[in-house]
């Protein structure tokens, strides 16, 4: 059995790409310059169609897999599925990671400094789409000279990239992997963005959004939207599995301090957030989602809006998942079968809810990575060369499910 | 349904259909079925399966499966999407039969369907006799199976008549071969090919 050092990409490095070409977005504004971070893993290889690209969720970054030497507790938010012999298997692919336009993470965002006033951009960046997004990632794709992805995969709000990336760029993309995603948000999953944006907003640290120049963090705001954005991530069940009704001390206090331990576990998560995100960053993220609607142009019709694409499509979605439901999944999957397309879809029995995209589950390990096998096949990369890994265990030795708490959105 | 019985059926279902047809396999198990029509005639297509092992079979053996329940319908898949709608020793085992009838002729252009003939000579001897059959197309106890709709070779044109099925090919085979004379007598699996009137 490997450990899991053994079994990881090891120590890695970021690296940023600078770019001057202006990006013109779809809001209206232009970006004149900007910057993004990116993370490699395994080897591009000769004819340079091995790259597969991950797209972030909400929260996430480009440190998708390995640790940081200086900081070796810092594992990728997706270590578990990227790596030697994981589900994508870096000992064939070549696998990017890269912070959004927006980030908080490196590139260019809200805490960067706008050239033109020498000061953080603050309220003054502008919204970027899924559609931006894409168009940045694609520039990246021509700085590392990939003319053609093997893949590009995503979860949740990254799987929509993955989906966007398919009609955008029908020609560079050979596979999407589109897991817990939706084609567009419903009403409901606005309304959680729009509490989770007001929590944000109406904090007196907010400061219209320019709290750098007052050296304050809206950090009350950012938490709430957090518990917010949490609850809604995992399955009812699994929360009451967890947590239960179960109280810190005896009996009840009759106040308003934390009593329950699911009180205790959300605020817990909503601070130590908190500390590392930035609160403009969140609003541009959730926009974003919000947004989203490739079929908006094609008069509702989704079939029409990805005729475009020529890629294979991975659709999964996780029966516990009611922030994307395994009916907004099948909505993509009627698409693109109506529209003649190759997919494949999995409907997997998880009970973590929609965060389950991000834990161990085995048959969820299993799915992606005999996809992407296949993926290997066709462009001659070869089988994969020992026993599937998830997280850190070799197959055979897994039991049942492992899991750390999970990113979201 | 032991797998030499599967390949027999598999045989004839592959001699109708033609090169590239787009195919819908219901029950799809494994991917097999469409795996081969892939390979030998182009077929493309999808597999339906609601088990989770049989759908990561699928994928393994590089076939386009959607994780589907058949009893809740088919309203991933447009009307007239398909040439051909198979459903492959399957029927037997679903709850709606009718229903999944019905959605067949609605959204391919043939449907071709496969089941153990519960008329069987070696059936009917069995309940002749006071049990339940159990034989190699029907390989369950009675209070161990997955089949709980069974009919016989007559019972299934009857239902072709109520769904407005007309039906085009008729064949019964046992042990690989096809049966002529009395085939509801002495066939053990029935392979219907019909379309919508």
């Amino acid at each position: 059995m490997g450990t899991s050092e053994q079994r990881s990409v090891g120590a890695v490095t970021p690296q940023k790409a600078g770019f001057l070409e202006p990006l013109i977005l779809k809001a209206g504004k232009t970006l004149a310059a900007y910057e993004l971070v990116y993370e490699t893993y395994g080897t591009l290889n000769a004819d340079r169609s091995n790259a597969i690209l991950v797209c972030h969720a909400l929260s996430g970054g480009h440190h998708v897999a390995g640790h940081y030497v200086d900081d070796p507790k810092k594992i990728g938010w997706w270590d578990n599925m990227i790596g030697p012999g994981k589900a994508i298997d870096t000992d064939r692919f070549f696998v990017i990671g890269v912070n959004n336009l927006g980030g908080c993470h490196g590139s260019t965002g809200p805490t960067s400094i706008d050239r033109a006033t020498g000061q953080p951009y603050g309220a003054g960046f502008p919204l970027v789409t899924v559609e931006d997004w894409v168009a940045s990632q694609a520039r990246l794709m021509d700085r590392l000279g990939i003319e053609k992805l093997a893949g590009v995969i995503g979860g949740s709000l990254g799987g929509m990239q993955a989906l966007q990336w398919t009609i955008t760029y029908p020609e560079r993309i050979r596979h999407a992997f589109v897991i817990a995603a939706a084609p567009k948000l419903s009403t409901q999953n606005i309304a959680f963005n729009d509490v989770a944006r007001q929590a944000i907003v109406q904090d007196p640290d907010f400061h219209g959004g320019n709290f750098y120049a007052h050296g304050k963090v809206p950090a009350r705001g950012l938490k709430l939207a957090r518990m917010l954005g949490h609850i809604t991530y995992l399955s009812e069940d699994l929360l009451g599995e967890k947590f239960g009704r179960e109280t810190k001390g005896e009996g009840y206090a009759f106040n308003y301090d934390v009593e329950f331990e699911i009180e205790s576990y959300l605020r817990y998560q909503g601070d130590k957030f908190a500390q590392v995100f930035d609160a403009n960053t969140y609003l541009i993220m959730t926009k974003a989602l919000d947004y989203f609607d490739p079929a908006k142009e094609s008069g509702g019709d989704l079939a029409k809006a990805l005729a475009p694409a020529k890629a294979g499509f991975f659709v999964a979605s996780f029966s516990s998942d009611w922030r994307f439901p395994a009916a907004r999944s099948r909505e993509i999957v009627r698409a693109l079968v109506a529209g003649k397309k190759r997919v494949t879809y999995a409907e997997i029995d998880a009970p973590h809810g929609h965060d389950a995209f991000l834990l161990d589950d085995v048959h969820y390990h299993k799915i992606v990575a005999a996809y992407a096998d296949n993926v290997a096949a066709e462009i001659g990369l070869g089988s994969r060369a020992g026993a599937l890994v998830i997280g850190g265990t070799e197959l055979e030795e897994m039991k049942g499910y492992g899991g750390k708490e999970g990113g979201g959105e | 349904m032991s797998p030499s019985q599967q390949r027999y059926d598999f045989e004839l279902i592959s001699s109708w259909i033609p090169e590239n047809a787009r195919v819908l396999d219901l029950g799809c198990g494994d991917g097999t079925l469409l795996a081969g029509l892939a390979a030998t005639q182009r077929v493309v297509g999808y597999g339906v399966e609601i088990d989770p092992a049989g759908v990561l079979a699928s994928v393994a053996n590089g076939v386009d499966v959607i994780q589907l329940d058949l009893e809740t319908g088919l309203s991933t898949f447009g009307d007239g999407e398909f040439d051909f709608v198979i459903l492959s020793q399957t029927l037997q085992a679903m709850k709606n039969t009718e229903k999944v009838l019905h959605e067949m002729l609605r959204v391919g252009r043939q449907g071709i369907v496969t089941f153990p003939n519960f008329g069987y000579w070696k059936h009917r001897l069995d309940i002749a006799m006071g049990h339940m059959p159990v034989s190699k197309t029907l390989p369950y106890q009675w209070y161990d199976t997955p089949n709980i709709h069974l009919c016989t070779v007559k019972d299934f044109e009857d239902l072709c008549v109520k769904v407005g099925a007309e039906i085009l090919d008729e064949r019964v085979i046992t042990g690989g071969r096809q049966v002529n004379f009395m085939p509801n007598l002495l066939g053990d699996l029935a392979v219907f090919r019909f379309k919508r009137k």
